[in-house]
């Protein structure tokens, strides 16, 4: 269990970076639900993973520790505000400047707004 | 009076929700509101300052539940020093966003702001790592909407660039807690420097691997090479109050870095040794070098400003890296002095784009006003740079003298110095084609550009004039200020200290204890199976 779920958080993380690492907008949000998927399922394991045994202390020998758990669903709701955030900002980004493209500078130019 | 520590958290975050909720149609409604807490939050934290100057250390348990296992609240002289501080600038930049009516050009520009202090405020005070994490959210989601205020198509492809940047640091902190978690099993601070000392050796790659993934989430905040990437384009293009106000920002990730290689990462732990000061010291130099470089290139003045920010936290980071108690106690007075220094260069800036439309370094014909806003500029700059008579130099002095007694202590003055004349050649450069060469016959006449009405108030200078007053201040009661940082380094490095305040001396641990373990007996003698140890099922609830 703990290699197919250090391998599924690898390839999610490898993915997630490679697509953040690309040029337009649409594929680097891609890459960041990626990399918040692996960083997600990473801090789960955190707590040791153990199945079947209840989050409580003291009552079996075994027991599955509940404080991920909550970890996990907080990141999980602050990456979910997030990606809906860069989501629109990336969309009214790309209406105004009718590109999606990341790099804001060309050569010679020096970005400057008018106040 | 450990009640009121958690006050500066509250009261933006009561004035923001009621701003966004009930204010929302009425301008001036949204301005005495946002002043009002602002003002609140400024004597709230100037009673902290004065509490923590006692020199006891406070914790704030919320909700009551015991540490570690509930979130606490930390009030010591390093947070009560920075949560003042960013009240002050807050308050500032606050009247200058009014007087000048850049609150206005967007709209929520009160609510963000609020939510944005808060968070500031929170990463402050929290004494639990998670919640730490949580409240770098707070102030990055309110600093989105904030960077994008008033829009415009540079500002919205820079402010795409800038959260992009931040999700990934985000991300990359949430890895980092999870490893800390599954070495040490806790999240509390205190609770985490009190187990770093006991770990089995086995796990020292862990632990180092957790500090240099930490290390790189608060040094990309503090925009440390080569981490500094989203900083020139976001300050520049950011609207210029917030700008400024984000110059606190920085400083929170240096605060981070003090707070956790101080307490959980100390050098005196054998799984650290020096690695950390290893990394820091050189990526603080070459910071230093590229921000000054910076500096003489940048094409606008703001992005020469935004270089000068980069400059000056390679500066910070240099005494911060050495980690020594005398480093650190010049890297908390340069921190003062380089936040108002850089929020007041930064207004600059926005006075200059108002009265001439750009702030490009080339000449045009003369702006209004252009006198007073010289006079600040040239204030604003001798600040930064680090010239006598203003308190840059009185840092770089305190810096200089405390890294003599390292081994490299001269490559670390030959950065300093050369890259202080570098700033001071850019900055003069730059003066001198805004604010001179117009005069000369030559320099082209304006196009048909106006003054936006309000942008040149004199309130708006009165703000900034503030800001200027502020760093004279601070050069005049240096005494007093290097004495409260002193003391604040000393509690620094006696982390007993902190952790006694947190989790209780030994002795109260064992009455505690003691006390827990009769009332165990007593559930379970009475027959009830209620469960012996509330806490462990409410562990942590709150994040």
């Amino acid at each position: 269990m703990e290699v197919l779920v250090a391998v599924a958080i690898g390839a999610m993380t490898a993915a997630g970076i490679y697509l953040m690492l690309r040029l337009r907008t649409f594929t680097v949000v891609l890459g960041l639900s990626m990399l918040t998927y692996a960083v997600n399922v990473f801090l789960f394991a955190s707590g040791r993973l153990v199945t079947g045994a209840p989050p409580i202390l003291g009552s079996l020998d075994e027991l599955s520790d509940p404080l991920p758990q909550a970890l996990v669903l907080t990141a999980i709701v602050i990456s979910f505000g997030m990606t809906a955030l860069v989501v629109m900002l990336a969309l009214s980004a790309y209406l105004n400047a009718g590109t999606d493209e990341i790099d804001i500078e060309k050569p010679g130019e020096q970005p400057e707004t008018g106040g | 009076m450990v009640h009121w520590i958690v006050a500066p958290v509250i009261i933006p975050a009561l004035f923001g929700a009621m701003i966004i909720l009930t204010m929302r149609h009425d301008t001036l409604l949204q301005r005495v509101g946002s002043l009002v807490s602002s003002v609140l939050s400024l004597a709230v934290a100037i009673a902290l300052l004065v509490g923590a100057s006692m020199g006891d250390v406070a914790s704030y348990e919320l909700g009551s539940w015991p540490a570690p296992f509930g979130i606490v609240l930390v009030l010591d002289r390093l947070s009560a020093m920075m949560v003042l501080l960013t009240a002050v600038l807050g308050l500032v930049v606050l009247c200058y966003a009014i007087a000048t009516n850049w609150d206005q050009r967007g709209r929520n520009f009160h609510a963000l702001f609020q939510f944005q202090v808060m968070g500031l405020f929170g990463a402050m005070l929290t004494g639990d790592i998670f919640n730490l994490f949580v409240f770098f959210e707070i102030l990055l989601i309110a600093s989105y909407g904030l960077m994008t205020h008033g829009g415009g198509r540079m500002r919205m492809r820079g402010g795409v660039q800038y959260v992009m940047y931040n999700l990934a640091g985000s991300t990359l902190f949430l890895f980092a807690l999870g490893t800390l978690y599954a070495v040490f099993g806790t999240l509390n601070m205190a609770d985490l420097a009190e187990r770093a000392t006991q770990l089995p050796p086995g796990d020292e790659a862990l632990v180092r691997v957790t500090a240099v993934l930490l290390l790189m989430v608060f040094v990309l905040k503090g925009a440390l090479l080569p981490m500094h990437f989203w900083l020139p384009n976001t300050y520049a293009l950011a609207p210029a109050p917030v700008a400024a106000l984000f110059a606190v920002m920085t400083k929170v990730g240096a605060y981070s870095v003090i707070r956790v290689f101080t307490l959980i990462f100390p050098t005196t732990l054998g799984a650290m040794g020096g690695l950390v000061s290893d990394v820091m010291v050189p990526a603080a130099l070459v910071t230093l070098t590229v921000g000054m470089i910076g500096v003489l290139g940048g094409g606008t003045l703001a992005r020469t400003v935004s270089f000068g920010v980069i400059g000056s936290m390679g500066t910070l980071f240099l005494a911060i890296g050495t980690f020594t108690e005398a480093s650190i106690t010049a890297g908390l007075y340069y921190l003062i002095h380089s936040t108002l220094a850089s929020a007041s260069l930064f207004l600059v800036v926005d006075q200059v784009r108002a009265r001439r439309g750009n702030s490009t370094l080339h000449p045009q014909a003369p702006m209004g006003g252009a006198g007073i806003v010289s006079a600040l500029f040239f204030v604003s700059a001798i600040a930064i740079a680090g010239m006598p008579p203003l308190s840059g130099f009185l840092g770089k002095l305190m810096i200089l003298q405390a890294i003599r007694v390292e081994d490299w202590w001269a490559w670390g003055y030959a950065f300093v110095l050369v890259t202080s004349l570098l700033a001071v050649v850019g900055l003069s450069r730059a003066g001198s084609v805004l604010f001179w060469r117009p005069f000369d016959n030559a320099s082209p006449q304006d196009d048909d550009f106006t003054v936006v009405p309000g942008t040149t108030s004199s309130l708006g200078l009165a703000a900034m004039g503030a800001l200027l007053t502020l760093l004279v201040v601070l050069t005049v009661a240096a005494a007093p200020v290097s004495r409260y940082v002193k003391a604040t380094s000393a509690q620094l490095f006696n982390t007993q200290e902190y952790i006694y305040a947190v989790l209780g001396t030994p002795e109260e641990r064992a009455a505690r204890a003691a006390a827990e373990e009769a009332l165990a007996d007593q559930l379970h003698g009475s027959d009830h199976g209620a469960p012996a140890h509330p806490e462990a099922a409410g562990h942590e609830e709150g994040h």
